[in-house]
């Protein structure tokens, strides 16, 4: 495909004898901001650091603009890159960190203090090109390395858990700038975190890796509303499940306790009398009418501020039930009984 | 408590008079050259001495080299080892500690079993030759402290992710090490070089047995035929020895703060 700026051709990594990235092919777009999510030790770092080059592929094509740079030396990318310890030059001021990549290209010098002055600008720290790293808060910082990764124009800009090693405010406001820097200079850019949050927020597409596979990749709106797997769906997001029977597998109806339900989703291999799992978000579960309604009793009450959580008991079945604050009615209290409403085209089935 | 404190204040005591008593007897023993009155007529004498002047500026410039080749191999090795070695360790600390158990007359007999004039690469035929020897066995008696010197100033920063984020930026792995590693480490580097240098300033069997005009032949030479020179003299290379660990610890203070590492 011709637009594919960044592409990855069945790359493998084995440590040893073990295997961290299995088989993995992406491409992505131009300007796209893609996010590789996944727990730890799946291997999306790995897959980083050799679109970077610190790691060369068992097997496996990664190419740039239809050229292969699987063999290129890292300096010869030509990529930006921002790590999770900030990496600045101790012993470099603001200015000269900003200004190191600009210096290695050969720029002139009134160029490059034009440069750095710029992109001080872009991250909001003018003026601190004279202050020493270890006079910068962490998320200052860490603007400082993404400045520093920017000022030679890269080809694209891999971000390495850049978000991690902040306190949760800065967290939220950075990524918010990252996206907005990025969006701004339309520079491919590949974010790897394990915070789904931030991976829901921040991403035009994600790619969620496990055990060294990707299981899914889509947009955030689908990976949360769609997801491929069971994998996808636990990790990514909080997940009920509700014990049920097949009951008529030709008219996709099963049975909860008592009620008869009719699922779209479930599959045409179900059997009657077979067990499966139902499964929804929290937000699909609701104290309105809905095509299933449910008998339960409220065992837990969360109070989050706009949300309200519940916990509800539907015959043993646990179920986590978010509802938007409402200053009339106030949350029902621990113990009460509740109908509890389920629209069946929410419901997801999930093999085992 | 207090009578803890008492004891401790004993055994510090102790402990100074140790050390410091015989400096003290050499110090004032160096001021009594003549009978009636303490002065500096010894030290006057050592300075005086044409011999002092060359000696020490040989010595000198032998441990300048000494510092500059020590750098050019250790700097590099002990880098690429943290970075990339890491399973050689051991044997980079076994190496480097060879020189401490292995006797300097035994390198010094090694090297002109090696280098005579009837050997392949005849050194020890010419002054030059025999200067370039002297200098490369300085490098080997200083190694187990250069390389520690600069292993531990390695061991403060970051230098995997350091360096990666150099490579990035389109530095090659020289222009990393000189520009990123160097100045970060450079307090390291330095007290490696001042140790190089008070081993070099008091070094006789390497200097001796290379018939060469060194500091430490002069001073055994002084010791040999003089009375309160020597002691002067002593008194000379322990204030020469603090005055380089005083620098030390100066330019400790000036070291680079380096980021908070994750």
């Amino acid at each position: 495909m011709a637009e594919d700026f960044l592409r990855i051709d069945k790359l493998v990594k084995t440590f040893g004898g073990n295997s961290v990235v299995k088989g993995v092919d992406l491409s992505f777009r131009r300007g796209e901001f893609v996010t590789l999510l996944g727990p730890s030790g799946c291997g999306k770092t790995t897959i980083l650091r050799m679109i970077a080059g610190f790691e060369r592929p068992t097997s496996g094509l990664i190419s740039v603009e239809g050229k292969d740079i699987t063999d290129l030396a890292p300096n010869q990318r030509k990529i930006g890159m921002v790590f999770q310890a900030y990496a600045l030059f101790p012993n470099m001021n603001v200015g000269d960190n900003i200004a190191f990549g600009l210096k290695i290209a050969g720029m002139p010098k009134a160029q490059r203090e034009a440069r750095v002055e710029e992109m001080l600008k872009l991250i909001g720290l003018a003026g601190y090109g004279k202050r020493f790293p270890f006079e910068l808060s962490g998320g200052q910082q860490q603007r400082v390395a993404l400045a520093r990764a920017l000022a030679p124009s890269p080809k694209m800009l891999l971000l390495d858990e850049p978000l991690s090693a902040l306190d949760a405010k800065i967290r939220v406001s950075l990524r918010e700038q990252i996206r907005e820097i990025q969006r701004e200079l339309g520079i491919t850019t590949v974010f790897v975190t394990h915070d789904q949050e931030e991976a829901l927020s921040i991403s035009d597409r994600i790619v969620v890796l496990n055990a060294g596979n990707i299981e899914q990749v889509g947009q955030p709106f689908e990976i949360y509303n769609k997801p491929a797997t069971r994998f996808v769906a636990t990790f990514v997001g909080t997940l009920n499940t509700l014990h049920a029977t097949v009951a008529d597998a030709g008219a996709k109806t099963v049975t909860i306790g008592t009620t008869i339900a009719t699922i779209p989703a479930l599959p045409a291999s179900a059997v009657r009398g077979e067990a499966v799992a139902l499964t929804m978000r929290p937000e699909a579960v609701t104290l309105a009418d809905r095509d299933i309604m449910l008998e339960g009793k409220v065992a837990e009450v969360a109070f989050l501020g706009s949300v309200i959580r519940l916990k509800v008991d539907l015959g043993g079945n646990l179920v986590n039930l978010d509802t938007f604050n409402d200053q009339r009615t106030p949350p029902p209290a621990h113990g009460t009984s509740v109908r509890v409403g389920i629209a069946a085209s929410d419901v997801l089935v999930l093999g085992a | 408590m207090i009578a803890r404190r008492f004891w401790a204040w004993v055994v510090f005591g102790l402990g100074a008079a140790y050390f410091l008593l015989p400096l003290l007897a050499t110090f004032i023993f160096s001021m009594q050259m003549r009978r009636d009155r303490l002065t500096f007529d010894a030290y006057l004498s050592v300075f005086a001495d044409e011999r002092f002047q060359s000696t020490f500026t040989y010595s000198l410039l032998c441990a300048v080299f000494a510092i500059i080749v020590g750098i050019i191999i250790v700097l590099p090795a002990a880098y690429f080892v943290r970075l990339r070695l890491q399973w050689l360790r051991p044997v980079m600390e076994f190496i480097t500690l060879l020189p401490l158990i292995v006797p300097p007359i035994i390198l010094v007999f090694g090297h002109i079993k090696l280098f005579n004039s009837s050997s392949i690469l005849p050194l020890t035929n010419s002054t030059f030759g025999t200067d370039v020897l002297i200098v490369c066995g300085y490098v080997t008696l200083a190694l187990p402290y250069m390389y520690r010197a600069i292993d531990t100033g390695l061991r403060t920063i970051d230098v995997q992710t350091l360096t990666e984020a150099a490579t990035i930026l389109g530095a090659d792995p020289i222009r990393t090490m000189v520009q990123v590693i160097f100045p970060n480490i450079f307090v390291a580097v330095l007290s490696g070089a001042f140790l190089t240098f008070a081993i070099v300033i008091g070094e006789f069997v390497l200097a001796s047995l290379l018939n060469r005009p060194a500091f430490g032949v002069y001073m055994q030479n002084v010791g040999a035929n003089r009375a309160y020179e020597p002691s002067a003299l002593a008194i000379i290379s322990f204030a020469l020895t603090w005055g380089a660990m005083g620098v030390i610890q100066l330019l400790d203070r000036f070291a680079p703060r380096t980021a908070r590492q994750a």
